[in-house]
């Protein structure tokens, strides 16, 4: 165990590779939360429909989101689908799967926003002659995305950390990805992956601080 | 004109509405007092449509507020109610709260919508609070915050459900003074209230409700200085 010699600089002279990995990662992270958030705002609103079969698809939806494997998610996303002739490229298999496990959580957390604003809020809003619609856009949906803002932090940072799971499909310009090409060519696996664990660290404490500023620039109230 | 024919209405069991009947013309400023229970927040929701009713008619200048075929929301406009509960919107400020509604439902643009939303906000004596987010303002504000967001739709008709039953004391004047003013200026109110003084003083017609019924109805010197019905007699003699 202690036979092994640390070749750091081999590993540092592919930073660079690496880094434009993270920047892949960050890619998929950010697109599979803006696109989760819109999801999740519309199985928010089918959640709260009238109609059953709507109320059905949404809660499926997060219950599978929520209680499977996000690496079953990203396998569907792949080889699930490929079994009937759907092939995507490895990079839009883990958008997929990422968003869809994001959807389902930021879902969850959006119901929960929801029961604290009081049902009030949206009868003013009626009352000053708004539609129902109207009255959630510009009433519930800001306070809601306030109270779940934190736990949106979060969903963000597994997503960066959800990437890493796209090398069981093939993905390899992910942080993650090139990390493991990078060790098959140089066989330094210590010095490599604990450069791209620093790296994951490095990102996912910057959204968190990141967030912390935003939030105390947009809720001034 | 507010015309209410028969109306009754049911929460499951209880009937809350007992066949109510009040017309309320133009300019009038008719206050509906009563105990608890008595069904009068229950008929202010069920003018503006935000509660169906079971039978009966109620009609706003000669629109049936529950058929099937009245668009809502463009009726809302021309009817103003302003809840016990102000329900600021807590993510706006003052001025954002008051011009949502100009320029999400009447399609005003900002410039337009400010500048009544100002012009009103000073009415209510709140013309120095434009950037205060509700959280900084006292109830009596936030409630006179209200009222001048329902002003800022230019309603035909004002609908005022014990706005100042859940004020502080010592803010409860304020908002009165409020509603006063909107009197004097000859706005159409439908005012339920506990508030004698105040019935008294501004409005044309007072009517108290029991047990949803509308038992007496009459000028305020009449009502107050020489009521007919036996109820409105208790009631009266145990608020005073």
């Amino acid at each position: 165990m202690f036979g092994y010699t640390f070749q750091w600089n081999q590993a540092l002279a592919r930073l660079p590779k690496m880094l434009d990995g993270a920047v892949v990662t960050m890619e998929v992270a950010v697109l599979s939360m803006l696109i989760g958030i819109a999801f999740a705002i519309l199985l928010t609103l089918l959640r709260l429909s009238g109609s059953r079969p709507l109320r059905a698809i949404a809660t499926g939806w997060v219950e599978i989101a929520r209680n499977t494997p996000a690496l079953f998610q990203i396998y569907m996303a792949h080889f699930g689908v490929a079994s009937f002739g759907i092939h995507f490229s490895p990079f839009i298999s883990l958008l997929i799967g990422i968003t869809f496990n994001n959807a389902g959580y930021l879902a969850e957390n959006f119901r929960g926003a929801l029961k604290a604003i009081p049902d009030t809020q949206t009868r003013a809003g009626r009352s000053l002659g708004m539609s129902q619609l109207q009255a959630f856009r510009y009433i519930i949906l800001p306070q809601m995305l306030r109270i779940s803002f934190l736990p949106m932090t979060n969903q963000m940072v597994w997503a960066v950390l959800m990437t890493s799971l796209g090398v069981t499909v093939g993905m390899n310009s992910d942080l993650y990805g090139v990390t493991q090409d990078l060790n098959a060519l140089t066989f330094r696996t210590f010095e490599l992956f604990a450069i791209a664990g620093v790296i994951f660290y490095i990102i996912t404490k910057a959204i968190t601080l990141s967030a912390r500023l935003i939030a105390a620039r947009l809720f001034r109230y | 004109m507010i015309e209410i024919q028969n109306v009754h209405k049911s929460f499951g069991q209880l009937e809350v509405l007992k066949g109510i009947d009040l017309t309320v013309e133009k300019g009038e400023v008719v206050t509906v007092i009563g105990g608890s229970g008595s069904g009068k927040s229950t008929l202010l929701t069920c003018i503006n449509g935000l509660e169906p009713i079971d039978s009966g008619k109620i009609l706003v200048d000669g629109v049936e507020v529950h058929a099937k075929s009245t668009n809502l929301n463009k009726l809302r406009q021309k009817i103003g109610i302003v809840f016990q509960q102000w329900n600021a919107f807590p993510h706006l400020n003052v001025l954002e709260n008051v011009t949502l509604a100009p320029r999400k439902v009447l399609g005003m643009g900002k410039a337009e919508a400010e500048a009544i939303a100002e012009k009103q906000l000073k009415h209510v004596g709140l013309g120095d609070k434009l950037s205060t987010y509700p959280s900084r303002l006292s109830g009596g504000q936030q409630q006179r915050m209200a009222i001048a967001r329902a002003l800022a739709m230019s309603p035909d008709y004002m609908l005022f459900d014990e706005v100042t039953s859940a004020l502080d004391p010592q803010l409860v004047g304020e908002v009165l003074e409020t509603l006063k003013m909107l009197a004097e200026e000859g706005m159409t109110m439908i005012c339920v209230t506990h508030e004698m003084a105040f019935a008294r003083d501004v409005s044309n017609r007072v009517a108290y409700f029991h047990k949803g019924i509308m038992a007496e109805i009459g000028a305020p010197e009449q009502i107050f200085g020489d009521p007919q019905h036996p109820e409105t007699k208790k009631f009266l003699a145990s608020v005073r």
